[in-house]
């Protein structure tokens, strides 16, 4: 049992590595239009809300808490606070979920789209692919943050359940332990996420 | 960490870990808020980047249990982030060192006047006659 355990948590470790790859190309194709437009990339954020932003990675931080209170007590045989704890960490992640479309249905209603859909009006330098490229970058990456955030929902769901029915314990938690690590990885991504994209002047 | 562990694992003393982790991250976020709203210039982006590898390092360490855990999953860890670093950092001497590679004797392009191609020139003048 322990080296499934240890075989099943390596395996994990090697996908959470592919996901820093994939979004780590994405920083880097971001860093690389900033440096082309620096000037477009910092008036696009002003359109952040930082606030928003700021609560968005309280709210991470602290379901990152729930997850690993829900690891802890998974392993000291403890099924229903592992529940309660699961689905509170489910909760946080719909509150994020929350003011992102919140924040996205601001940006839509001020023309604030990826690509050749941006319209926005009053930009500085007229003419340039610079905020277009800004928002194309977000809306990616964030976008396909918000998929894990959405995924991870869905998996902490389903272990809740199977936590509430007492299928872990200290000699199985497996399960747990691998979405917790998934979900640490997805808080881990917004760390970066929120200084580059909401606080870069 | 699994069934092996030795010692039974101490429930008070884990959450209080934990908990005093969050709140470092918490203190983290609020000064790399408040240092976004002073101008370092250039040191900005440098402060931003080092408090948000700081908490990546915390939440690693910690909330997965990098610190305690058999030390092939840090390595795998670590891995991921040596190759990304390594990816990243050719991108940014690419973008770095580039130059405006057009000679310093370059002329001004000539000014456009009249379309260059008016091939029948001679003929124009004939039709004057």
């Amino acid at each position: 049992m322990e080296q499934q355990f240890d075989t099943s948590k390596i395996g994990m470790w090697l996908f959470l590595v592919t996901e820093v790859l994939t979004f780590g190309g994405l920083f880097a194709g971001f860093g690389l239009m900033q440096h082309k437009y620096p000037q477009e990339f910092v008036a696009a954020h002003e359109e952040l809300k930082r606030w928003a932003g700021a609560t968005n990675t309280v709210v991470l931080l602290v379901s990152s808490f729930t997850a690993v209170m829900a690891v802890l007590a998974a392993r000291t045989n403890q099924g229903k606070k592992c529940a309660m704890y699961l689905w509170t960490t489910v909760g946080f992640a719909g509150i994020f979920m929350c003011i992102k479309a919140y924040e996205y249905s601001v940006d839509f209603s001020e023309g604030l789209f990826p690509g050749k859909y941006y319209s926005h009006h009053g930009d500085l330098i007229v003419g340039s692919h610079g905020y277009a490229t800004f928002f194309s970058f977000y809306f990616m990456m964030t976008g396909l943050h918000g998929l894990h955030v959405l995924i991870g929902m869905f998996l902490m769901g389903w272990l809740a359940i199977r936590a509430k029915r007492g299928e872990f314990s200290d000699k199985y938690y497996t399960p747990v332990d691998l979405v917790a690590l998934f979900w640490h990885l997805v808080d881990m991504i917004w760390i970066y996420l929120f200084p580059l994209y909401y606080l870069i002047t | 960490m699994s069934t092996h562990t030795e010692h039974a694992i101490n429930t008070k003393v884990e959450t209080a870990k934990y908990l005093a982790t969050l709140v470092v991250l918490l203190i983290l976020t609020a000064i790399t808020v408040g240092a976004s709203y002073i101008n370092f210039g250039d040191g900005n982006i440098v402060i931003a980047l080092a408090i948000a590898t700081v908490k990546a390092i915390i939440v690693g360490l910690i909330f997965m249990h990098l610190l305690h855990d058999k030390p092939v999953n840090a390595v795998i860890a670590v891995a991921g982030f040596v190759f990304l670093g390594i990816f990243l950092m050719f991108d940014f001497i690419d973008v770095g060192t580039r130059t405006d590679p057009q000679p310093t004797n370059l002329r001004a392009p000539a000014p456009v006047t009249a379309p260059a191609t008016t091939a029948p020139a001679p003929a124009a003048d004939q039709r004057k006659e």
